[in-house]
């Protein structure tokens, strides 16, 4: 169906008894040009640019729990572009202008806000690395300002710039960042794809992959029986190991648990997406008020969706750090999503050493951002055999080569990105 | 999550500190680029059972050697790790 404000007063006047499905529930065929493993806003982004783009239709999307389960359910909604690597720069203001006109592209409120992204900076060494990056982000096209004290004091008086140890000096805004409605992208990737012919397959585990002699993948093995394919694409975030050693792949990355917070909710008070640039905080406030925040990650392997005590603590006088008067608001939910940390930070986005696999992972902390864009260069990847050229250095053989995309500069070890 | 150390008992998690994998084996000197590159990228990235370096910093500061689930964070076995910090560990 297509939405519109006189579908939205039809429904209105029928007591909203008559809403449709949005997505049919499909039930898996015998065989699909391009199955994609993982239903989550990566997964689907890819299924309907793949459809959509480049006109491939005969797609599955392979989901082992439900649409939003998984960590596109378990995030902080934020969206931005200011990243200062090449490979990262081009890639991040590709998904950005493709937030941009999400809304429009898909028939469906994303709730697409950009209601700003400032990373405050506390000290002159933060503050030149946040003016190069800034000139990065200018020099490629995105926008960027840097903010002196005066300027942040205006846009954010509540802080506390009096923190002895860190006081704010300013800090790095990009206007056009912000957030989106998280569960909203999955429901309309998955809306859009849908009407396009994508079968959306929900309850269907991968449990492993079916291979000719030679060793090319020619289909998937799943908890509702064979399913073949001309390619499989995998989009499965945390289990990425998991999946790629079905098949016998390696990979560098290791699965840990990032937590994400939420306090009750209160009257509107943070006007954009802050970060505390002397700690690991970042804080944005919903729609319906609560303030929505997270820090590291618990720092070891994990695939238990849960987090444990010192990253909550630690999280929390960052907050307060930056932020006392929060102290009195109550801790409404916590959460945790299971992440794969690549070797260097970055994503990728390519062919494996199997012929037939595809590979999307290594997202790190960073992949609500990146799903319009991760589909996009995905479907490119898939539909053409040649990386998208804003994707060519998410490469698998990068840390062999020594190509490494390194934002942070922390070197080879997961739990520092 | 708590570890039980033991020179020290049963501490929090945050007197702690994750060094990562314990299978891999650094490679001899003359090891090829395929093993270092193996040895520094590849992980196995267990879901189930694996053994892991922790560091007790917040404690005696030994190097210990856990054994963990990482689908249920639960702690079957904590020993002193040999090598690293062996000595102490022999006193």
């Amino acid at each position: 169906m297509k939405y519109s404000i006189f579908s939205l007063a039809r429904a209105a006047l029928s007591g909203h008894k008559n809403w449709q499905r949005t997505w049919r529930d499909a039930t898996p065929k015998d065989r699909y040009d391009v199955v994609i493993i993982g239903g989550g806003g990566h997964g689907l982004a890819t299924a309907w640019f793949l459809a959509s783009e480049y006109g491939i239709k005969n797609v599955a999307v392979l989901e082992k729990g439900w649409i939003g389960s998984g960590n596109a359910g378990r995030n902080t909604t934020i969206i931005r572009s200011n990243y200062g690597l090449p490979g990262n720069t081009g890639f991040y203001e590709l998904s950005m202008k493709l937030w941009e006109r999400m809304e429009q592209d898909l028939n469906y409120n994303a709730m697409v806000s950009q209601r700003g992204v400032i990373n405050l900076y506390h000290s002159d060494a933060q503050r030149d690395a946040y003016a190069r990056r800034g000139n990065t982000m200018r020099i490629n096209g995105i926008d960027a300002e840097l903010l002196d004290l005066a300027a942040v004091r205006k846009m954010i008086p509540f802080l506390n710039f009096d923190n002895a140890r860190f006081p704010v000096q300013g800090g790095l805004l990009q206007r056009r960042g912000g957030t989106a409605r998280h569960d909203a992208v999955v429901w309309g990737y998955a809306h859009a794809a849908s009407a396009l012919g994508v079968d959306i397959i929900q309850n269907c585990e991968v449990t492993g992959f079916v291979r000719e002699a030679n060793g090319k993948v020619t289909g998937v093995e799943t908890s509702r029986g064979k399913i073949g394919a001309g390619k499989v694409g995998m989009a499965v975030a945390g289990s990425s190991s998991r999946v790629a050693a079905m098949a016998g792949l390696r990979l560098p990355i290791e699965s840990h648990v990032l937590q994400a917070f939420v306090s009750e909710a209160i009257k509107p008070l943070i006007p954009g997406v802050m970060t505390f640039g002397a700690g690991h905080f970042y804080v944005s406030q919903s729609d319906k008020g609560g303030l929505v925040f997270g820090g590291d990650i618990d720092g070891y392997n994990s695939y238990a969706q849960r987090g444990n005590m010192p990253v909550m603590e630690d999280v929390c006088e960052g907050g307060m750090a930056l932020m006392p008067m929060i102290g009195r608001v109550r801790l409404l939910r916590q959460w945790g999503g299971i992440m794969d940390m690549s070797m260097d930070g970055s994503p990728i986005i390519d062919k494996t050493p199997v012929d037939g696999l595809y590979l999307n992972a290594g997202w790190c902390y960073g992949g609500f951002k990146a799903t319009p864009g991760s589909g996009f260069v995905f479907a490119h990847l898939l539909a053409r055999d040649v990386p998208h050229e804003e994707a060519a250095r998410f490469r698998l053989d990068r840390f062999r080569t020594g190509a490494m995309i390194d934002e942070k500069g922390q070197g080879a070890q997961p739990n520092l990105h | 999550m708590r570890i039980v150390c033991p020179f020290c008992g049963e501490r929090e998690l945050g007197e702690f500190t994750y060094l990562g994998d314990a299978k891999p084996v650094r490679p001899e000197a003359g090891a090829s680029e395929d093993e270092v590159f193996d040895y520094v990228y590849l992980r196995d990235n267990v879901a189930g059972q694996t053994s892991e370096y922790w560091y007790h910093g917040g404690g005696c500061r030994a190097w210990l050697k856990v054994t963990r689930n990482t689908l249920t964070h639960e702690i079957s076995s904590v020993e002193p790790a040999a090598g690293a910090g062996a000595t102490k560990v022999g006193a």
